[in-house]
């Protein structure tokens, strides 16, 4: 173990985690981490490529930042940064986060040519209509028919689930996996839900299935309260 | 000062013209005074439906841009005394003449001076729907009982509710009694759940109807005929009667369900 006034480096099996103090200033602390890797550069040869993991405390570090850092460990790269830990984000991801793992409630008709676009998850107590169109980022619960088209993890989850009271839609898309309606002489009674299964089908099946393969469906535990 | 309503469908051929002629005769029989604007400009229909071909001198676009004032525009119907005017679409312009703002000053005078304005919409979501909704202070959605026809009704009442105006309300029209009894054509019931907005007419299917636009007499000028009926209800409601609406009665075999079924469509 190796320490420096604001800079504290640990050897793990997976490479060096570096603790970074974050009451300094970003140039003492570029300056110290520069003196540590100086005075220990014996310790590291040059064939092998070192992975480090930053833990900057409560300090947030811009990109720019971590490639200075970067830049003081080793410009040649052979020591990189791996990945940055940090107790702060950003307000702005802050509230992406907030968004995504919310849910959009809609009370309305999508009729034909109106689309719906949202992120995170999506309730809609209405119907969708031929010609309409419900997209959101999570998943899609549909409190009503829905017969238009419905678009759950519309930018790449392909986790996503679709759920309606009545499952007649024109097309079912999840993820990047785009169904056109299944033939189906009667017209469900039961809720459904559709999800893709493993070998990447868009399944159609009775919402008690759901449990079974989407067990981490749950966003609301303990009284309400959003984790995860 | 007056109201103005809107008829639209979206899709061409559902009985718009018609349906703004015979319900702005019906609220002049039940004593109103009423305009009709037909705002379907390069395609006027409703002065010929209703027998004014002859007597267009000005027309929308003329008082839009100012060459006439709006009452030498305007078509007296002699049938009706003082109560039914049409102001006339130009036929040789084309939709882009005039603009919303020009189309919602023309409504607001008119406004002033009738008890109601029915404006007839051309088919379409463009330019013309557009200038057809400006002025409007609620809407009559008309359908047919065909897919096509009730998926553009839904698609109109998707612009129309972003619009600042009661929500629309729905006529279905030339509904086939014994194809509805076959299951051939959609029912009452399908098309107002899909729509989902209130139901203020139901008009049969009927030669007759034909007939009376031909003649340039509104059908509603017949008071035997069911269409008429029809249109004389639908008058009644937006006036604010409450005009029993008799759907279609669900399927059932047996003569008499049959018959009444048959007589659910004079609602």
């Amino acid at each position: 173990m190796v320490n420096s006034h604001n800079v504290t480096i640990k050897g793990t099996k997976d490479g060096l985690l570096l603790r970074l103090d974050d009451t300094c200033s970003f140039s003492t602390l570029l300056k110290d981490i520069k003196e540590t890797f100086k005075t220990h550069a014996h310790m590291y040869d040059e064939k092998h490529v070192v992975h480090i993991h930053l833990h900057t405390g409560n300090r947030y570090l811009t990109e720019e930042q971590v490639s200075q850092i970067q830049d003081v460990i080793d410009p040649k790269r052979n020591l990189t940064i791996d990945s940055v830990d940090s107790n702060v984000i950003l307000k702005e991801e802050a509230e992406r986060i907030i968004k995504e793992k919310s849910i959009t409630l809609i009370h309305n008709v999508v009729r034909s040519g109106q689309v719906i676009n949202t992120s995170g998850d999506l309730l809609l107590i209405g119907d969708v209509n031929p010609g309409g169109m419900v997209m959101a980022s999570g998943n899609v619960f549909i409190l009503g028919r829905l017969k238009g088209i419905a678009h759950a993890g519309c930018l790449g989850d392909m986790s996503a689930v679709i759920c309606a009271s009545q499952m007649t839609p024109t097309q079912l898309r999840i993820g990047d996996l785009y169904r056109r309606s299944p033939d189906r002489d009667v017209v469900p009674t039961e809720a459904e839900c559709a999800f893709i299964d493993d070998e990447d089908d868009l399944i159609i099946d009775k919402l008690t299935v759901l449990k079974k393969v989407r067990p981490n469906l749950n966003c609301f535990a303990e009284g309400g309260i959003l984790h995860g | 000062m007056g109201e103005a309503i809107v008829i639209t469908s979206g899709k061409g051929g559902v009985g718009k013209t018609t349906s703004s002629a015979n319900i702005g005769t019906a609220l002049t029989l039940q004593g109103k005074r009423v305009c009709l604007v037909d705002t379907d400009i390069g395609l006027r229909n409703l002065d010929v439906i209703m027998g004014l071909e002859n007597r267009i001198i000005y027309d929308l676009v003329d008082v839009a841009t100012g060459r006439c004032k709006i009452h030498q525009a305007l078509v007296k119907d002699k049938r009706f005394d003082d109560k039914l005017y049409l102001l006339p679409a130009a036929q040789t312009s084309d939709k882009n003449a005039i603009n919303p703002d020009q189309m919602r000053t023309i409504i607001e005078g008119l406004k002033k001076e009738f008890d109601y304005v029915i404006i007839d919409c051309p088919a379409g979501i463009e330019q013309g729907f557009q200038n057809a909704v400006a002025g409007a202070d609620q809407a009559i959605v008309i359908t047919t009982p065909e897919v096509s026809a009730v998926r553009d009704a839904d698609r109109i009442i998707g612009l129309l509710e972003k619009e600042p105006m009661t929500p629309p309300r729905l006529v279905i029209n030339r509904i086939r009694s014994n194809m509805v009894k076959d299951g051939d054509m959609l029912d009452v019931d399908e098309i107002t759940n899909i729509l989902a907005i209130e139901l203020i007419g139901i008009v049969a299917d009927d030669e007759e109807v034909i007939k009376a636009s031909n003649h340039g007499e509104p059908i509603v000028m017949n008071p035997n005929n069911k269409a008429s009926l029809a249109y004389r209800n639908i008058a009644r409601r937006i006036l604010g009667d409450s005009v029993p609406l008799q759907h279609l009665e669900e399927e059932n075999s047996g003569i008499f369900s049959k018959i009444k079924k048959f007589f659910g469509v004079r609602s």
